[in-house]
């Protein structure tokens, strides 16, 4: 391989923009609960994510306990059963992941990565956190309405997510809708804020093309976030509309339990439209996020810089543009028109170029590197195996024709749980134990980490690997109980109770890791200020936890990319972003 | 080392499941023999790259992994490399990706001499409606359904009159003739699902959307509803026939056309009328 060296340093300019007074909190109430801290917002962002995301935890046992055991739970009827997978559904894709990448690792690591002592409108990132909390609230109340939370799916297809036939139709659906209405709005004042401050307040010698890919990762899906969500945002009103007024956006001439209803004029694919046109970004929202964190992640862990950082930048911003027209091919059966299947499956293929670029550079940064096999590391390990699964089983789906008899059957629900379920999930657990030293100055513990790791990893495997096959045998998802039908071998249900024994033991290592999050909190090895000598900014903080307005006195000015590992002729196998070259003093930069 | 040796594991295994699975497609009864190949094909290409990727990766853990005094390599960019793998995959795209467009057009393209075949899906049973003599369907609206004309049949349109309507009963098809499967909904989204025939198409309140397949298998096969429909979706079940031509013939004697069927009830209400006066 020809190496070619990425960055010279080049001269750095003077401070354009005076620093802007910080806002300092005067009470224990502005400090900790009414903060305006992006590091107290993203931790406030992260427990509540991760709280609703035990909620969603729960009823993914519920489910499996009724797929792997049918008939044993008296507890779980059909009308639960669907509540059940609506409400972890749409928890997981939007109140814990979404929330959890954008504004729980977009909060405590933009400003930290790019060299700012805050985001640039922190009293409005403060309300974006509490507008989200309202949507929790919001959503979580609807186990306790009469009727339960709706059962639609998490799509919500109408017309049946407001008839009579579907649960959770008087207050389910109305709350659900609220609750996504509420959730765009808190996240659109968060996202503005990450993007205006990746684009104004980098700090003096961070370029574009300097900032580590985590940062890209989040800009780009921050960036999509805010031209997807309103998507959703217009299709929810319009359905609460159709519900609580009567209006017909997405309802046609249509029977309710036997009875003609006012209804008429509608298009029930009008809202799947608009549905998949946000449905789709928000697959790479999710993703994207979790590329650049695992790229950091291999690059530290590997003492080695990412390979080909300029083709992973493109890649994303790539993918990024491209997942805006690819969404109909989540309505390949939806009835639309059948030529629509030709433009929809090549854009959907064509992504799969840049998407396995960035796989291939991931394990060709492992090539030839140090590789400290570190629970960071190994989370990303498996994230790069799930991911790559669960994108290899998108050519299927994305491939019009095959899509025909794969699509709503359990392969559907076993590609998207490896592509945009379990790989996330891996790169959030990989970028807590990497961050969790910077964020409390404490190392969470190893032994149990690893422990969470191999469980978690492998079991997450022995689930959704199998499913795929259950899916190719036609057996369709969203049911309770697939009961007596010809086709489905009595094998399939002992594979179904494996998995279902399989998801239990998973779920119960989330709780060693909640476990370890509190207990190191209080009795983990103390970590310094760079435990694994990692070269971004964010460890060259002054102070760790990082104190009010991130750095000292000074901002810290940046002379190089951040994956300087294992420099020939450099001393250390790494050199932080900030470190000026030989010859060039600090303070001559300064001056 | 461990570690190496189980993301191994994790490739062999997943191949060697793949090949041992009894969880399998189940045998194709229509003429849609093409998708299966592009699922085998598509099989191929992907797990050839997933097991070479990971396998790469076990043999990076296990040769690079940290040992006292190692210092990894400083290689940032290799244009040519990342070219090459580019173009690689961009053929193992196309390689996917035109044989799915080419069998596609024809999924999409009925053939001129396929018979018509209504399914109505509603809140949880199916209906079917065979063309009469005139081979034609009358049109329909769900404004029309009442408890006397389920199906919401155009009473004034005449070639609806001689359509059989088929309730309560399976579907019967003959084999080796093609069907363009017109699917109907009154209420909300269904989907007319035959594992065995491989087709499968919402069906959408207040539009009708079809497919098309060639039965090539006799037997009985079941039906799904492939599309989230409320509370008792898993339940929404029914069977298709495949059988030879002149049994299908002797099962559609057995049913009433519409104009019977409504018919009957027209005499019955004048009877009444008669009678009350």
């Amino acid at each position: 391989m020809v190496d070619v060296p990425f960055d010279t340093v080049a001269g750095i300019s003077p401070a354009e923009v005076g620093e802007v007074e910080l806002y300092h909190p005067r009470s224990w109430w502005t400090r900790y609960v009414f903060s305006q801290d992006a590091k107290v917002i993203a931790i406030q962002y992260s427990i509540t994510a991760m709280a609703i995301g035990m909620v969603a935890l729960v009823l993914s046992w519920l489910m499996r306990l009724q797929l792997g055991f049918p008939g044993t739970f008296s507890f779980i009827d059909p009308n639960e059963y669907l509540q059940f997978i609506t409400m972890h559904g749409m928890i997981m894709v939007i109140y814990l992941l979404t929330a959890l990448f954008l504004g729980g690792f977009g909060n405590y690591l933009i400003p930290l990565m790019v060299g700012a002592r805050d985001m640039v409108f922190p009293y409005v990132n403060m309300l974006s956190y509490w507008v989200y909390l309202l949507a929790v609230v919001v959503l979580a109340s609807t186990f306790f309405v009469p009727g339960g939370p709706t059962g639609a799916g998490w799509t919500l297809y109408p017309p049946q997510a407001i008839l009579s036939g579907t649960p959770g139709q008087d207050w389910g659906i109305i709350l659900m809708l609220a609750s996504l209405i509420l959730f765009i709005i808190g996240f659109t004042m968060g996202g503005l804020n990450y993007v205006v401050t990746v684009l104004q307040a980098r700090t003096r010698g961070m370029t574009l093309m300097r900032l580590p890919l985590t940062v890209w990762g989040i800009f780009t899906a921050t960036v999509m976030a805010l031209l997807a969500f309103p998507a959703l945002f217009v299709a929810s009103v319009m359905m609460l509309l159709d519900r609580i007024l009567g209006t017909s956006f997405f309802m046609p001439t249509l029977v309710e339990m036997g009875q003609l209803t006012k209804y008429g004029g509608g298009s029930p694919i009008l809202f799947q439209h608009l549905f998949w046109f946000f449905g789709h970004p928000e697959v790479y929202i999710v993703a994207l996020p979790a590329f650049g964190i695992i790229s950091d992640l291999i690059s530290v862990h590997a003492r080695k810089n990412i390979f080909g950082y300029r083709m992973m930048v493109w890649a994303i911003v790539g993918i990024g543009a491209l997942s805006f027209v690819v969404w109909a091919h989540h309505m390949y059966v939806s009835g639309m028109h059948p030529y629509f299947g030709f433009f929809f499956a090549t854009t959907t293929l064509i992504i799969a170029i840049p998407t396995a670029i960035k796989v291939y550079n991931w394990v060709l940064t492992l090539w030839r590197g140090d590789i400290h096999l570190t629970v960071p590391m190994l989370f990303a390990l498996a994230f790069i195996i799930t991911f790559l699964n669960g994108g290899l089983t998108g050519l299927f789906l994305g491939n019009v024709v095959v899509d025909v008899p794969l699509s709503d059957t359990m392969f559907v629900v076993a590609h998207f749980h490896m592509v945009m379920g379990i790989a996330p999930i891996m790169a959030v657990f990989g970028g807590i134990y990497h961050w969790y030293p910077k964020v409390t100055g404490r190392m969470l513990d190893e032994v149990l980490g690893r422990f969470h790791f191999w469980v978690s990893f492998l079991g997450a495997y022995a689930i959704f690997f199998p499913m795929h096959y259950l899916g190719l045998l036609g057996m369709p998802r969203r049911y309770h109980d697939i009961g007596e039908t010809a086709f489905v071998p009595a094998s399939a249900h002992d594979l179904n109770a494996f998995m279902s024994v399989a998801a239990l033991i998973v779920g119960f290592a989330q709780l060693v890791f909640v476990f370890n999050l509190i207990w190191s909190l209080f009795k983990g090895k103390e970590s310094g200020g760079n435990p694994w000598g990692a070269a971004s900014l964010e460890w060259q903080t002054p102070q760790t936890p990082p104190g009010h307005g991130n750095w000292g006195k000074d901002l810290p000015i940046v002379y190089r990319w951040a994956y300087d590992y294992s420099v020939p002729g450099a001393t250390r196998d790494f050199v932080p972003q900030d470190e000026p070259p030989a010859g060039l003093s600090a303070q001559v930069a300064h001056a | 080392m461990a570690v190496a040796i189980i993301l191994l594991l994790v490739a062999v295994g997943s191949v060697l499941f793949h090949i041992f699975s009894p969880w399998w497609w189940t045998p194709i009864a229509s003429n849609w023999r093409y998708i299966d190949d592009t699922i085998t094909l598509t099989f191929w290409i992907t797990g050839a790259v997933f097991f070479a990727v990971v396998a790469f990766m076990a043999y990076c853990v296990l040769r690079f992994q940290h040992k006292e005094g190692r210092r990894a390599a400083y290689n940032p960019e290799n244009k040519k490399l990342e070219w090459w793998l580019t173009v690689g995959t961009a053929i193992g795209v196309v390689a996917m990706l035109a044989p799915g467009l080419v069998v596609w057009h024809q999924f999409v393209t009925v053939p001129a001499d396929a018979t018509e075949v209504e399914v109505v899906g509603q809140q949880w049973l199916w209906s079917y409606r065979l063309p009469g003599k005139d081979g034609r369907l009358g049109t329909s609206d769900a404004r029309n359904v009442s408890s006397d004309n389920p199906l919401g049949l155009n009473p004034s349109d005449p070639n609806g009159q001689d359509d059989i309507v088929v309730q309560n009963d399976d579907l019967h098809l003959p084999i080796g003739k093609s069907v363009k499967v017109l699917l109907r909904s009154i209420d909300v989204l269904h989907d007319f699902y035959v594992p065995e025939f491989r087709a499968k198409m919402d069906m959408i309140p207040g539009s009708v959307t079809y497919y098309w397949l060639t039965p090539t298998r006799t037997g009985t096969f079941e039906v799904l509803c492939a599309e989230l429909c409320g509370a008792a979706h898993a339940q929404m079940r029914s069977k298709v026939i495949v059988e030879e031509e002149k049994d299908y013939h002797a099962w559609l004697e057995k049913h009433k056309t519409y104009a019977e069927l409504s018919g009957h009830r027209n005499v019955a209400k004048a009877a009444y009328k008669t009678g009350s006066e």
